[in-house]
This record gives C-alpha cells, structure tokens and sequence, in this order.
C-alpha cells in the first residue's frame, strides 16, 4: 500500500545517472527530457536546428574560400581601423566581440535573480543585455557601411576573391538578424518581468499561458547562442 | 511561500504544471552563485583578448592555427556549459543536443577533402596557383 501511496503523489524515484540514465530516460514510455519543461526542451531543440543553418553558412564560406585560386582578402587588413593615424588591425571586431561577451555575462546574472525573484535587477540586466546586443548591431551597421563603401559587393570587391563579399554579408547578416530578434525579445520581456507578470501568473497576450520566470532563462539559452555563434565567427571568418 | 523558500521557488515554479517534479535535481539545478558567472565572464574576456593578440601579432601557420582553434572550443564549452546551465542538466539533454553537431565536423571533413580536390583541378586546368 505504501509504494501506491509513492507513485499516485506524483513523486518518481532516483533517476539512474550516467549512461544508465540516458536509456532509462529515452526508453521509459513517457517524456524523456525529465527535469527539463517543455519550453526550455523546445529552445534547445531550436538552437540545434540554428546550429546547422550557421554550419551551413560557415561551411560554404569555408569550401569557397579553400577551393578558390584567387587570393583570399586579408580580414586582418579589410577590417582595420585608422586610430590616431594608425592602422589597428580589427579592433572593431575586437570591440563587438568583447561587447557580445559582456552582454552574456549580464544575461547570465539576469537569469540567476530572475529566480531569486528580483523583478528590478533581472529587468535592469536584461535591459543592459539589450543595450549591448543594440550596440553591437549598431557597430555591424557601422562595419558593413564602411565596406559598401570601399566596393564590397556580394559580386566583388577590390581586394581579391568575389565570393568574400557574399560570405561576409550573408554570415555575419544572419548573425546580426538574430541579434535584433534577441533584442526586441530581450526588451519584450524584460517589460514583462518588470510588471511583474510572472508573480501573478499573468497569461500572455499570444498563447494566453501563464509566464514563469523560467522565460527568462530560456531567453538567455537563445542570447547565449547568439555569443557562441559569434565566438565561431570571430575565430573562422575573422582570424582565419 | 516565505522569502527563505526563495533560491528555489522560481524552479518549482516553472515546473509546477508538470507531472513529474524532481525537486531533488531542481535544488542545484540552475541557481549558481554570481561569483562563478564572473569568473567565467572574466575567462571569456581573456580568451578573446589571446585570440585577437594571435592576429595583432601576426602569428602565422600551425601555431595561429591551433592557437585560434584552441581559444574557440575553450570559449564555446564555458559559454555552453556555464551560461547555458549545459553542464548541470541531466545527460539525456546534454547527449541530445551535444552529439548530433559531430556530423557537421563529419560534413567539414568530406568538405575540406571536396574543396582541396576543386582546387587542384582549378590549379591544373585554369589559372596559376595561388
């Protein structure tokens, strides 16, 4: 009778850990994420799939600029800037880059009071994460100006191999879009957080479901990919 | 619940409509101290102040290669397995999301192969080597 009492109360038993743990958990007849909710599974899932669109992008860059015969532009030299009449090789890139980090870092310490509960300093951190990813793009509008107008084109440039214009623009094009997305969303819901939407319980406007403060971290699942896609970027398509 | 409840309230929380609660995993589950986080953000900040000193001092070769190769793998585990909480999940996650990404280094492989053979025939056939 006493075992029944266990298993009707929703309490399971220990979880094998380690490979016995995988199978147990893919094998049982019911979800196999077990500690995991649904959302964050999802997220997961998702960043996955963008994972092999980046790889994509990253790998066709990669056969274009290996299988070529005309020389490679140097990016050491194409994204240098004059300072103080000096010639910095990639220093913006430096910049975005250390830009990016921070911006993890305070959605990392946005995530962690988000389940402390502190509506004021998750919202803050957030709202600094955003301020971050703005600029960072705001950089990327910056940089990619600078190149249109030195005659970058997806079609050309004037330094050597075409396909470094097409690259170029469509990899870090595709990172910057996922950098706005995560802004707005970073900025939608901080606001949330902020009226206090996930105390309540208040139901979103678009699935009417309540909000817990576990958004937050799944945001920051989505921000931290952004990071990491950039740390790929920055070593394969900047530094090669 | 009181504010004591607090560390682990936002977990219960987020799982509260789920049959199975396991709050035993969720008490250390994603509530680390902040200190770890800016340790980890302080590293990232070294990693790429090395991976940007490897091209401002123009190191070339194998060297610039394993060293650039060595700062991303090292930065992208710290971002996957501390920000992202990676490191804390249970491994039926951390397999699902974490093996499947081999067959893009499969894909690199066939491709590097690939490109190098299109080369050569475009060395062979059209232009001068680079």
């Amino acid at each position: 009778m006493a075992e029944t009492v266990l298993t009707t109360s929703g309490q399971s038993p220990a979880r094998p850990e380690g490979w016995r743990g995988i199978a147990a958990d893919w094998a049982s007849d019911q979800r196999a994420f077990k500690n995991v909710s649904w959302g964050k599974a999802m997220m997961w899932i998702f960043l996955l799939s963008d994972t092999f669109i980046f790889s994509c992008f990253l790998l066709s860059y990669m056969t274009a600029r290996m299988s070529t015969t005309v020389p490679w532009p140097n990016p050491s030299e194409v994204f240098a800037l004059n300072f103080a009449g000096k010639q910095i090789p990639l220093i913006l890139i430096a910049i975005m880059t250390f830009i990016l980090i921070s911006s993890s870092g305070t959605m990392a310490m946005a995530v962690n009071f988000g389940y402390r509960r502190d509506r004021v300093r998750t919202a803050a951190l957030m709202l600094v994460t955003a301020a971050f990813g703005a600029t960072f793009v705001g950089m990327q509008a910056f940089e990619w100006t600078k190149l249109i107008r030195e005659g970058v084109r997806p079609w050309g440039n004037p330094w050597g191999a075409e396909q470094f214009g097409s690259s170029f623009f469509m990899i870090t094009g595709f990172h910057g879009t996922h950098v706005t997305i995560g802004v707005i969303f970073l900025i939608a819901i901080a606001r949330k957080v902020l009226r206090g939407d996930f105390d309540v319980g208040r139901r979103g406007f678009f699935t009417s479901r309540k909000g817990y403060y576990e958004i937050v971290e799944i945001m920051g699942l989505y921000w931290h990919f952004v990071d990491l896609v950039w740390v790929f970027i920055f070593a394969l398509f900047y530094l090669w | 619940m009181t504010n004591a409840a607090l560390p682990m309230e936002g977990q219960l929380q987020a799982h509260a409509h789920d049959a199975v609660a396991v709050p035993a995993v969720h008490t250390k589950g994603q509530q680390h101290p902040i200190k770890l986080y800016l340790v980890v953000w302080g590293w990232l900040f070294v990693l790429s102040t090395c991976s940007y000193l490897v091209d401002y001092f123009g190191l070339h070769g194998y060297l610039r290669w394993s060293l650039i190769l060595l700062f991303m793998v090292l930065k992208a585990g710290l971002i996957v397995a501390v920000f992202m909480h990676m490191a804390w999940e249970r491994l039926a996650l951390a397999y699902a999301i974490l093996a499947p990404p081999i067959a893009v280094l499969v894909f690199v492989a066939i491709m590097v192969l690939e490109s190098e053979y299109t080369h050569l025939l475009r060395v062979l056939f059209f232009a001068a080597p680079s």
